[in-house]
């Protein structure tokens, strides 16, 4: 089992969402975030002064899978999530020890 | 003459099926009298429907203003657009009504007072008392233009200023300083027996420069919000909710309508309808004047701006909205809309922080459109000229004094803004215990 986390660009979830539901991937955690890269926040006006939002929003993933189809989650979210404009986000990839399904004390992979 | 349709009839109705246009027989007979209401109950009925237009204005400005500031300070903007005008009522009905108009043994004088309360007097209720309202018309429709003046103020100085003395404050201007100054015009005091009486039709002085020149000593003595203008220079502070200000301007724009039209204090239809229309011109050239400026200096359609320019054209035709051709009030409301940019960033300039501009709308806005009656329309003239810098130089004079003299007494007594932890974590949550969204995370 491994878990992915993937800052993406907002305006790509759909086409990702839709990507590794293909896989059968059913369940996934997705928030809204605010950080910094490299892209430089677009900069605002507000009556006469100019000013840069501190932050870039963003949208992450987390997604826990079995191993076999990790690498087809990430090709998911390569392919789907690029723009090729700075921004497009990263992905990491984790280990993950011990699974648990609340309501039946399923574990492993079979409480994925 | 009146025609009444007493009968009617359409003939071939089957053919409504077939698209055929249809016949219409009808039958009018000419009356010889149809009772209508009378003319009295007709204007009082206006000038009530304009009081309630008038009273909609302060959810205009509390819309207005707490959008145009952060979100952790949106309960205190809120919390005082609503208290004021609650004590603008109260005190307008305690003193304020018989400070403005209080009688005409008063006439040619600087102050006067008619005795507490509320007291209608013989025939309060028919055209004995005025042909255009009766006298409960006539409080009412005063008193909301005071709990409008007061209003004015908070904006000015949003996000920084201490609740209580700001309350203390308003309740002296709003009871004293802004019946003092109406009965010098409308109240027949010395402003209105000048030889070429000073002109203010609806209160570009009368109202808007009062609450303009409060704001401006207000943000002036109590200093600039912290990080808005910093030794990197000037920081923008963007308001909350930008939706929400446009609602506001919109109610504003509504309620004028009220403002302009009710001050014709009577149904009249040919002023009335008049004053709405240049009321509506002034408006609309001064969100195409603040368009343009805006755009010229900073290259982007700034819609804050726009918004401020549509007050500054409604605040500009007040003054002279039934002395001015439609022309006329197109000019006001360009000029209007392009000053109240160069207010904003005079201001700016200078250090003094008004997060809504207010001093731009409401002080720039007001003097502008009070002199504009010498300049344009059916009065204009040298005479005029000199009569209206003599009404705003006196107007200005004392609400800049006793302005002064209220909120430094305050600031060095008790104090008159919120200290640097309070003003950084929001007004909201120190000075009421609440949260305007208490559901999101503030953003700072």
């Amino acid at each position: 089992m491994k878990k992915i986390e993937a800052i993406i660009r907002t305006s790509r979830f759909d086409q990702i969402h839709t990507c590794i539901s293909k896989l059968g991937v059913t369940f996934l955690s997705f928030y809204e975030i605010k950080g910094m890269g490299f892209e430089h926040a677009r900069l605002e006006m507000y009556r006469g002064v100019a000013y840069e939002p501190t932050y870039i929003p963003r949208t992450k993933l987390e997604i826990v899978v079995p191993d076999e189809i990790v690498p087809s989650v990430i090709q998911c979210i390569l392919s789907e999530g690029k723009t090729g404009e700075v921004g497009d986000g990263k992905i990491f990839v984790y280990d993950v020890l011990e699974a648990y399904r609340i309501r039946n004390n399923e574990t492993g992979e079979a409480a994925l | 003459m009146s025609w009444k349709l007493i009968e009617s009839e359409t003939t071939k109705p089957a053919k409504l099926l077939f698209n055929e246009p249809i016949e219409y027989h009808l039958t009018y007979k000419l009356m010889e009298e149809i009772p209508v209401a009378d003319l009295f109950t007709v204007n009082n009925l206006w000038m009530m429907i304009a009081t309630t237009m008038v009273f909609i204005m302060n959810l205009g400005f509390a819309t207005l203003e707490s959008g145009l500031t952060r979100s952790k300070n949106a309960v205190n903007i809120l919390f005082k657009n609503t208290i004021i005008p609650a004590i603008g009522l109260l005190t307008y009905a305690i003193v304020g009504f018989n400070l403005m108009y209080p009688g005409a043994e008063f006439a040619g004088g600087f102050f006067g007072f008619a005795g507490f309360g509320l007291d209608a007097p013989e025939g309060w209720d028919s055209s004995n008392y005025n042909a255009g309202y009766t006298y409960f018309t006539d409080f009412l429709f005063q008193a909301m233009f005071a709990a409008t003046a007061a209003t004015i103020v908070s904006g000015a100085v949003a996000e920084r200023v201490k609740l209580g003395p700001f309350i203390t404050f308003s309740i002296l201007y709003v009871a004293f300083i802004y019946p003092i100054v109406g009965m010098w015009k409308w109240g027949g005091g010395f402003l209105n027996t000048l030889e070429t009486p000073f002109y203010d039709f609806a209160g570009s002085t009368i109202v808007h420069s009062v609450g303009g020149w409060a704001a401006l000593v207000g943000a002036f003595l109590l200093g600039p919000r912290i990080g808005k203008y910093t030794p990197q220079g000037m920081k923008a502070i963007p308001g909350h909710n930008l939706a929400m200000a446009t609602i506001g301007v919109f109610l504003l724009w509504f309620g004028w309508f009220g403002f302009n039209g009710g001050s014709v204090l009577s149904a009249n239809p040919g002023i009335v309808s008049k004053v709405f229309v240049t009321t509506s011109i002034s408006a609309a050239s001064g969100a195409i004047g603040a368009l343009f400026i805006s755009y010229l200096k900073f290259k982007t359609y700034d819609i804050t701006m726009v918004l401020n320019g549509i007050l500054a054209g409604l605040v500009g035709i007040t003054a002279g909205a039934d002395q001015m051709s439609v022309l006329d009030s197109a000019f006001i409301g360009l000029i209007g809309g392009g000053l109240v940019v160069f207010g904003v960033v005079f201001f700016d300039k200078i250090k003094i922080d008004d997060p809504v501009g207010a001093i731009s709308v409401h002080l720039v806005g007001g003097v502008w459109g009070t002199l504009a009656v010498g300049l344009f329309g059916n009065l204009a003239g040298m005479d005029q000229v000199i009569s209206q810098l003599i009404g705003i130089g006196a107007v200005g004079a004392f609400c800049f004094t006793t302005a002064f003299l209220i909120f430094f007494a305050l600031k060095k007594t008790v104090g008159i803004r919120v200290d640097e932890k309070e003003e950084i974590e929001g007004l909201d949550i120190n000075e009421h215990a609440m949260r305007a969204y208490p559901d999101f995370a503030s953003k700072d």
